[in-house]
């Protein structure tokens, strides 16, 4: 039988994202952060943003009364967005320009392209300059029309 | 005892097991086509109060595009969460998982979809 190693814990260990206190073993890199953003974001839309859009559509179709109560939740009487509607609708849109962006990147991976590293690390930076550039335009867009 | 090489070895191709990856890049693309043709038309409304949405949404030119839409986005969610459930989760959780998640998409899409319905085929408001 092969005996110890002299010093067991000064040996390379396998790369975990967290071991104690949220240690991580290796450097994080842009690429792991639009990673994990596209799966927490499409979740998110696929859970919180199709109730959304279902209550949304089906306030519509109820009439009236339905659709002021959904009003009502986002907006102040004086029709204006309240808090919970600027995070609810700047979230969304975000979060769809955010998953538009990184989903366009992976069809770009896809094809067997971008696995260099300096592309790889600046189309993920990409990824939220695109998300946060629409996502101001579009808002910007709806106050100027206001 | 076997290894799950040896069991299949010999038994030829599937012939499928490429088709999520596909249907979920397929729909991608819709998807894109869809939400920005919503967030165009959505910017572009004059105004957000019952009425005008209602009149919008009541156009078969709006209907249309927006069942395609649920459909294309449901379906890509349905895979999307499909693979998220089979990374975290194993064993029975992952079957319940899988079932609530059909459920889940079948009744927020067919809710969706009838609203949809309901608004174009009603009386004008």
């Amino acid at each position: 039988m092969a005996s110890k190693p002299a010093i067991p814990h000064k040996r390379p260990r396998s790369p975990h994202a967290f071991r104690g206190p949220m240690q991580l073993h290796y450097r994080w890199g842009p690429a792991m952060t639009v990673s994990i953003f596209h799966r927490m974001l499409g979740s998110g839309m696929a859970t919180v943003g199709a109730l959304l859009l279902v209550w949304w559509l089906a306030a519509v179709a109820a009439g009236d009364a339905a659709y002021a109560v959904f009003l009502d939740v986002f907006t102040t009487d004086a029709g204006a967005l309240n808090p919970l509607g600027w995070i609810v609708g700047v979230g969304l849109t975000w979060s769809v320009f955010q998953h538009m962006a990184s989903g366009i990147r992976h069809l770009v991976l896809d094809t067997g392209a971008a696995y260099e590293l300096k592309i790889n690390k600046l189309s993920a930076v990409l990824c939220f300059v695109f998300s946060i550039a629409m996502t101001a335009l579009f808002w910007l867009y709806l106050g100027v029309k206001a | 005892m076997r290894t799950e090489l040896g069991r299949v070895r010999g038994l030829g191709s599937a012939h499928e097991g490429a088709h999520h990856w596909w249907h979920q890049r397929l729909t991608a693309g819709t998807n894109f086509l869809t939400l920005v043709w919503l967030l165009a038309s959505l910017a572009t409304l004059p105004g957000y109060d019952y009425l005008t949405v209602r009149l919008w949404l009541s156009s078969a030119w709006v209907a249309v595009p927006m069942l395609l839409l649920v459909a294309s986005i449901f379906y890509h969610f349905r895979l999307g969460l499909q693979v998220v459930i089979e990374d975290y989760a194993r064993m029975e959780s992952r079957f319940v998982a899988m079932v609530l998640l059909n459920v889940y998409t079948a009744a927020v899409a067919g809710t969706a979809i009838f609203a949809i319905l309901k608004i174009a085929f009603g009386s004008q408001a």
